[in-house]
């Protein structure tokens, strides 16, 4: 009876899908309490996390961990996706999608990433995995009338699918070459490198390569933003990355330490692979969301330089990188969000033009998030990449520390791109100024937070200081 | 007479997983036989996982398979709903018509 109030967030976030389900059910025209229920029950998630003690407890026969690193990217992603689901209702509203499911569907997904981030297990991993990516299918394929969306759930469905499959198989291997399926057991039978094992960590590299969306393994990417509704690839920007990234930190430096001589060559291409595709792939993009997914796979890879380079720091540099990218897409997406003319949505970035003529507030924030998603001084992108820098040139790898700042370069083209859209092209007609308060505040609040965080740097920093995998 | 060993069943899972990765990369025509490929990617690690189990006498192996069984029914009903609607709005289920998100 003692461990089931460690996992007391999970329990309550079960109980409250099924409950809401049932409301769902019984009540008619449920939408809008499901919705409102579900964002207080993010809330409430969030005081039941930070509730639990900060010491590393392992439960269910060490099969489920709790630690430092778990609280930190659950907190994370409630607080992220409760910002998700505030800043997307007008859009929700506006494109008949504001169905009862959309918010559960969403807190399955959760529920599902929360398993990830504190499974010790494959087996537990492998059901958080799918119940996430079950959900994510039905989310990218939400607009049942948009033939748009219905492409872009298959595709991604096919895809995933096909990834979980690698990421199975590769599983499969590790269990059979170390006898269990406990990352800790696995860590102390996997001493030197046999030819198995090294093929199952190399399918778990690829199957969890897909989820991030790196290089070579992205094609899905700018497919399924660009199809699927914006309020969900606002979602798909955001979220399931924390999960995944969180997830990438376990697998290698808890089961496959000892073989980092193994894997980093592999983590290493990946990333740099990425850094270049996100850098040159989104130069002649027109639309806004398609851009947004290039630059994903671009942030990717830089937050995986971090993880690359097999020090703790090299970690906590990644995870304070992977804050500040949720804080900039937020803001991001929020702006995306305010394109609307007359209840219809645009999405083409020249859409943009002569903004600042019409509405110098929200083009004064989208110049300050696309300049801070381009690394310029003294916004938070800047020192994203500084500490991911730090890092990798403290481990000496000198080439990956050039590259990354030749394709920061490269990609601070297209952003300023937009800049110029945004201010220097003819004004076209104004956008709607009627803003959900939702909206509002989550662009002011990522904009301001992205804006001062030079000022008090060491408030992100000491919080992930207390994560220490390795 | 040989035996039936490890190796032979793993042989045979890596057949099988490869036709899987086979089928949804090669095929040009039907999105139903990619849904059959995944399904098959899944089997091979479920006869990876129940022969592994029998040679290392560990049941977790075994449980491990129940699992995935289960989690593939879920995935295959996904997939099958997501098809259903594609297919009303599009009249087709061709995989090559299946690219008007592109760029």
């Amino acid at each position: 009876m003692q461990t089931i109030i460690y996992i007391l967030p999970e329990l309550f976030l079960s109980l409250a899908i099924m409950s809401l389900l049932m409301v769902g059910v019984f009540v008619k025209k449920g939408s809008k309490i499901v919705n409102l229920f579900s964002i207080l029950s993010l809330i409430l998630l969030i005081a039941l996390i930070l509730n639990q003690s900060d010491t590393t407890i392992k439960i269910f026969n060490g099969s489920y961990i709790i630690d430092n690193l778990s609280i930190f990217m659950k907190v994370l992603t409630l607080i992220f996706c409760f910002f998700v689901l505030l800043a997307s209702r007008d859009y929700v509203k506006n494109t008949n999608i504001d169905k009862m499911e959309y918010p559960i569907i969403i807190l399955t997904s959760t529920l599902g990433m929360f398993l990830m981030i504190s499974s010790y297990d494959l087996i537990i991993f492998y059901l958080g995995l799918e119940l996430q990516s079950l959900s994510l299918y039905i989310l990218a394929a939400f607009n049942r009338e948009d033939a748009k969306s219905n492409e872009a759930g298959l595709k991604y469905f096919v895809l995933s699918a096909l990834a979980s499959g690698l990421l199975l198989y590769g599983s499969s291997l590790i269990y059979g070459f170390t006898g269990s399926t406990n990352f800790e057991v696995i860590a102390a039978n996997l001493k030197e490198a046999q030819v198995g094992a090294v093929f199952g960590i190399v399918f778990i590299i690829v199957g969890l390569a897909f989820k991030v969306s790196l290089v070579p393994f992205h094609m899905w990417t700018p497919d399924v933003y660009e199809g699927a509704p914006t309020s969900v690839t606002s979602f798909f920007a955001l979220i399931p990355k924390i999960a995944a990234i969180t997830v990438f930190i376990r697998f290698m430096y808890v089961p496959f330490v000892n073989l980092i001589d193994q894997w980093q060559i592999i983590i290493l291409f990946l990333s740099i692979a990425s850094m270049i595709l996100g850098a040159v792939a989104a130069i002649g993009q027109t639309n806004i969301k398609r851009l947004m997914a290039y630059s994903t796979i671009g942030h990717m890879g830089y937050a995986l330089a971090g993880l690359a380079v097999g020090t703790n720091q090299g970690i906590q540099s990644t995870i304070i990188y992977l804050t500040i990218y949720l804080a900039m897409n937020l803001g991001a997406f929020s702006c995306i969000f305010m394109m609307k003319r007359e209840n219809v949505f645009y999405e083409n970035i020249n859409d943009l033009s002569g903004l600042s003529k019409n509405h110098p507030m929200l083009a004064f924030s989208f110049l300050i998030i696309l300049f801070s998603l381009a690394g310029i001084p003294p916004l938070a992108g800047f020192f994203a990449k500084f500490y991911i820098f730090m890092s990798v040139i403290e481990a000496e790898m000198y080439a990956l520390a050039i590259i990354g700042l030749i394709t920061t370069v490269i990609s601070a083209f297209y952003y300023l791109r937009i800049i110029k859209i945004i201010y220097f092209d003819k004004s076209k007609k104004p956008f709607d100024t009627s803003y959900d308060w939702g909206l509002k505040s989550s662009l002011i609040l990522s904009s301001i937070l992205v804006l001062i965080y030079f000022i008090y740097p060491s408030i992100l920093t000491n919080a992930v200081s207390a994560i220490i995998i390795y | 007479m040989t035996e039936i060993s490890l190796g032979h069943y793993l042989t045979l899972a890596a057949i099988i997983f490869s036709l899987g990765i086979l089928g949804i990369f090669l095929n040009r025509k039907n999105v139903i036989i990619i849904l059959m490929s995944i399904e098959l990617i899944l089997l091979a690690v479920n006869i990876n996982l129940v022969s592994f189990s029998i040679y290392l006498q560990d049941l977790v192996g075994q449980v491990f398979t129940m699992f995935i069984l289960t989690v593939a029914a879920a995935e295959a009903s996904v997939g099958l709903a997501i098809i259903v609607i594609y297919y009303k709005n599009k009249g087709s289920i061709n995989v090559e018509q299946i690219s008007s998100l592109k760029g």
